[in-house]
């Protein structure tokens, strides 16, 4: 140890820590006061977006009124994937560092993701019979939808089957990060699979140019979509953290004072 | 660094090759003595597959054009049965948990239990695959290339498969776990895999079907192991 090294000042005391809501009791409150505002927000621009989307947004040329599930349809297949991220990223951070509040926020995503995953293959579907005639092809962008539903069920399932928690958060984690791994390889094989089987005529890319209130409105309900994931994620984090830890000193105070 | 110099305990003769191959010994010479295990996983393969055209029908056109895809699928479900019995029995005898204490790397000796259980299961999968083949009428040529896709493919499962095996250890309901967690994660072989008899039969490269094999079964060397090997240590903590 040189010298230098112990004549620097001491480190300030921090104000503000941050991993102090790393402890379940400190974020419980927390998340019921992010949940409530984002579920408001969420309304709002729910009602904003279905406004903008089925009533300003001009009629699509080529598709007619089928086009307007794109308003539900987008957002929940964008967020689909954006959960399953999260979900093995804080799996991962529990994993790592022993985190049980991050491994609790994993599997509180885990069911809004495959709830996004399953919207989005129900409402494509939706779509798909009035313009190309059929419920499903097997495009490779649904196709890996439809996998990557399998693997927020493996998630849950596994998460399920084992009884001791602390287990399960972490062999889920190890499923969620092989899972991620995996993603891109399976769409990307999914994808070649489709163009060396030349089967789908139908292609899912979009028209050249969309109207501007078309993707306001789909923007404006991407938000809605993320804040209302956000808002039940952190619900069901709470009702985890009550299910987990209910006999913590905390956790019983507050069940007297409700 | 004039340190008194202690004498270094040698490292043991005993390397880490030498753990993996004792247990590829312990697990071939297991399989071989209940070889009732392994040939059940063969029939129910060649049953599975004898299936097909009883549901289907017998036109030979379109069996021809169908057998690369059912033989694979059939080869995915047949793996699936014999993983669950991967890490099963050793948890139940104890010798888990002296693989776990071993001073090889766990990684290693979960890929001498894949190895073992590819030699055990992949490996008779793709030997007999040309006698499937021949009974749903493909030439000898999409014939070698499925046997060939198979033995490149079947690795993968048994080492994707490790992972599965390993989160499953000790789990009520293992088998049909199992199945759910694996099959979504090893799609892209069974793609390239029958993809690669297709492009055969189409007259065109098989080359890039083979190439992407290789990568999966590269990518699965290196990343199943540890995989499995944390997954193992969660099951004991």
């Amino acid at each position: 140890m040189s010298p230098i090294a112990t004549s620097l000042p001491p480190r300030p005391p921090a104000s503000f820590h941050l991993f102090a809501y790393a402890a379940p009791q400190r974020f419980y409150p927390l998340a019921g006061r992010i949940a409530l505002a984002s579920a408001l927000v969420a309304a709002l621009l729910a009602v904003a977006g279905l406004v903008i989307g089925l009533g300003i947004a001009p009629t699509d040329a080529q598709q007619g009124e089928a086009y307007r599930i794109i308003f539900v349809h987008v957002p929940a297949a964008w967020m689909s994937m954006v959960i399953y991220l999260a979900m093995a990223f804080w799996a991962g951070i529990g994993l790592a560092f022993n985190a049980r509040l991050a491994s609790m926020f994993a599997r509180a995503l885990a069911p809004t993701g495959a709830l996004m995953a399953f919207l989005a293959l129900w409402t494509g579907a939706l779509w798909g019979k009035p313009t190309w005639g059929t419920f499903w092809v097997w495009d490779a962008r649904l196709t890996s939808e439809l996998l990557l539903l399998f693997l927020y069920i493996g998630f849950l399932s596994l998460h399920s089957a084992i009884d001791d928690v602390r287990r399960a958060d972490r062999a889920a984690a190890v499923l969620a990060l092989v899972g991620v791994v995996n993603v891109p390889v399976i769409y990307f094989s999914v994808q070649w699979w489709n163009t060396l089987h030349q089967g789908a005529s139908v292609s899912l890319s979009k028209a050249p140019s969309m109207a501007t209130p078309m993707i306001t409105g789909m923007l404006v309900m991407v938000g809605a979509f993320w804040l209302y994931a956000t808002a039940v994620t952190l619900l069901r984090l709470r009702t985890l953290i009550l299910a987990r830890e209910g006999d913590a000193a905390w956790a019983r105070r507050l069940r007297e004072a409700a | 660094m004039n340190a008194i110099a202690l004498p270094l305990p040698r490292p043991a003769e005993t390397g880490a090759l030498r753990g993996l191959r004792c247990v590829v010994a312990r697990d071939l010479r297991l399989a071989l003595r209940r070889p009732a295990d392994t040939l059940s996983v063969l029939f129910f393969l060649v049953i599975v597959v004898s299936l097909f055209p009883l549901g289907i029908g017998p036109e030979p056109e379109l069996l021809r054009r169908m057998a690369p895809g059912v033989v694979w699928v059939a080869a995915l479900l047949a793996s699936m049965l014999s993983l669950a019995r991967m890490f099963a029995d050793d948890l139940q005898d104890g010798t888990l948990e002296s693989l776990l204490l071993s001073a090889t790397p766990l990684p290693l000796l979960v890929l001498g239990k894949a190895l073992a259980h590819w030699l055990a299961s992949g490996l008779p999968l793709a030997l007999v695959s040309p006698l499937l083949a021949m009974q749903f009428g493909l030439a000898p040529d999409a014939m070698g290339l499925l046997a060939v896709s198979l033995l490149l493919g079947t690795p993968v499962l048994s080492l994707v498969g490790a992972i599965g095996a390993a989160l499953t250890v000790g789990v009520r309901g293992a088998g049909v776990l199992l199945s759910l967690l694996v099959l979504p994660l090893v799609v892209p072989v069974l793609i390239f895999g029958a993809g690669a008899v297709d492009a055969g039969s189409a007259g065109t490269s098989v080359a890039a079907h083979f190439s992407l094999l290789a990568a999966l079964l590269v990518l699965a060397l290196a990343g199943a192991p540890p995989a499995a090997a944390a997954a193992l240590r969660i099951a004991f903590e």
